[in-house]
């Protein structure tokens, strides 16, 4: 596995200026989201109008890896309905744990399906995992609550 | 009582780091020229004579020792106890009765902890360690204090990473019944005054255990010279097998104790309601033994000693006087332990700054340096110092100065991605 495919441009851009790592006000919802293993957490917080998440963002550390992978989640799914905003995470857990690697499947998770090359460092996926196993873990408590 | 062996300053002076007579003696490295390995302090390369050791067992001796009654067992039987022997002299021990053989240091050392503690502990009573423990030096203790009411107490360094004279005498008191210590660091790399530490625990009229897992493999370490009741480590980071570990206790607490796991072989009788015990050590020796695990510790010990311990020594603290020098002379560096370089014991932590440890480990990994990065069984540590987690690289006998050049060249690149340089 060449390196440069994971620490590659789109990964250190986001990890160098993350665009929706900030506190944000009143949020709809809000998860801690932790690695226990490497002491990384992100605190998520969405706001919903409606079924749509109108702004997504986080705070808290960690590697270079994890903190890119919360950002590039948040500007996917900002605008989209919680539900298929589960949907693209559930998409990007199995292309991160290696159950779905046709690139044509992965085209809709746009700028995340560049960090494909995780799922072969077995070592690392927790960490890309982190940001969108929060955000899936919200979204199914929240969909569940609406009977979704 | 021999003393042991001592790495002279002169000797660590002489040491020549370019060159490396040993690497050749070590498949692993030597059919992996590129490999930079920097985490012995995890697990060390083997030797070719220990892994022939364990083969040779397999092909001249293979039978289940103690039970037969025929020659092939009796000379399996033999070889455990000639290494038995070995083991007790290699650490001064006075009896080879002393030598219990485990899976590894953190089994040891929960034999201790739940086969000791249960018994001296109770409520109102100290367990004292370290805030530089192992968790395998931790959570059995943690577990026994829960059991018995007893209280667990944490010594903690100075600034220097140093247990000072008075934080010793502060923390074992006349409520203290068990002190349990590293005596190497497996994050700062600092060596702890354990005789001060034995003499204060006896003067309490306190037992004296010793977590030697990171110290038993770079330095001669002698039971009788600490004054210790018991000491814990592991064959895998001596050159030796994985899954055989070493517990050295004085023999007349080894035969207070009671059993810690039961079933064959440590027995003397059997009923249908109870059971007697065998004689120490196969009273703690239930089951059957790796035997070529056992074999192949001994070979390990007998590689040490070829090289002799005091030349193994002197080019360890050698290395790793070299590799703290050269990381604390990056800017970008920011190391964790003793600032004095010739106060690690092999190992070397730290941080680059703003830079996660995980990704510094994986970029290192990709220019084939393998260091490791996370909390290195010691979270309460971190918590203390107040880090999530940090990159440690560990020396051997078989590293050299190109290993600890090839470490400096990849954290300058790593720097490099992170700070602008395409």
């Amino acid at each position: 596995m060449e390196l440069n495919n994971i620490y590659n441009t789109a990964l250190m851009e986001h990890n160098a200026h993350p665009d929706y790592k900030y506190e944000m006000d009143d949020p709809t919802l809000q998860h801690e989201g932790v690695n226990p293993s490497c002491g990384d957490d992100i605190v998520l917080s969405l706001k919903l109008d409606g079924d749509v998440i109108e702004e997504a963002a986080f705070t808290g550390h960690g590697c270079a890896v994890s903190q890119a992978s919360a950002d590039i989640m948040a500007d996917l799914i900002t605008d989209e309905t919680a539900e298929h905003a589960r949907h693209l995470c559930d998409l990007f857990l199995k292309m991160i744990r290696g159950e779905v690697t046709d690139d044509a499947e992965l085209a809709e998770l746009g700028e995340a399906a560049q960090l494909k090359g995780i799922s072969l460092m077995p070592a690392r996926v927790k960490c890309a995992e982190l940001g969108w196993r929060t955000a899936m873990t919200m979204l199914d408590e929240r969909l569940a609550a609406e009977g979704k | 009582m021999a003393e042991a062996p001592k790495a002279t300053r002169e000797a660590i002076e002489a040491v020549d780091l370019a060159e490396n007579p040993f690497k050749k003696d070590f498949p692993l490295l030597a059919n992996n020229p590129h490999l930079t390995f920097l985490d012995s302090a995890a697990t060390a390369q083997r030797p070719t004579v220990v892994l022939d050791a364990q083969r040779d067992f397999y092909e001249r001796l293979n039978s289940n020792p103690l039970r037969g009654l025929y020659k092939l067992s009796v000379e399996a039987t033999e070889a455990i106890d000639k290494v038995r022997r070995k083991v007790a002299d290699f650490i001064g021990a006075p009896l080879s009765q002393g030598i219990v053989f485990t899976r590894n240091a953190t089994e040891s050392l929960n034999l201790l902890a739940l086969s000791m503690g249960r018994l001296v502990l109770g409520p109102g009573d100290e367990v004292c360690i370290t805030i530089m423990e192992h968790h395998s030096n931790i959570l059995p203790w943690q577990q026994v204090c829960r059991e018995t009411g007893a209280k667990l107490v944490y010594m903690r360094p100075n600034e220097d990473c140093k247990l000072t004279a008075e934080e010793i005498e502060t923390k074992i008191t006349r409520r203290t019944k068990i002190v349990s210590v590293t005596q190497v660091s497996n994050v700062l790399g600092v060596e702890n005054p354990i005789k001060d530490i034995a003499k204060r625990a006896h003067a309490v009229g306190a037992l004296c255990f010793v977590d030697g897992a990171q110290s038993v493999p770079h330095m001669g370490v002698n039971v009788q010279e600490l004054g210790c009741d018991a000491l814990a480590f592991s064959a895998h980071k001596m050159f030796g097998p994985m899954g055989i570990g070493v517990l050295w206790a004085k023999k007349e607490l080894l035969e207070k104790m009671p059993p810690f796991l039961t079933g064959g072989e440590m027995i003397d009788w059997v009923t249908e309601d109870d059971f007697g015990c065998a004689p120490v050590p196969q009273k703690f020796e239930a089951g059957t033994q790796d035997a070529a695990g056992i074999v192949g510790l001994g070979a390990a010990v007998d590689y040490m000693r070829a090289v002799k311990r005091e030349n193994l020594e002197a080019r360890e603290r050698a290395l790793v006087a070299d590799l703290a020098r050269k990381l604390g002379e990056l800017p970008f560096i920011r190391l964790i332990g003793p600032a004095n370089p010739n106060d690690h014991v092999a190992v070397v932590s730290f941080n680059v700054c703003g830079i996660h440890p995980h990704d510094v480990a994986s970029i290192l990994d990709s220019y084939d340096v393998a260091i490791r990065a996370g909390h290195h069984c010691a979270q309460p540590l971190l918590a203390w110092m107040g880090i999530e987690s940090c990159c440690r690289a560990s020396v051997a006998v078989y590293n050299d100065e190109q290993d600890i050049d090839n470490l400096v060249e990849g954290l300058q690149k790593v720097w490099g991605m992170f700070n602008g340089a395409e």
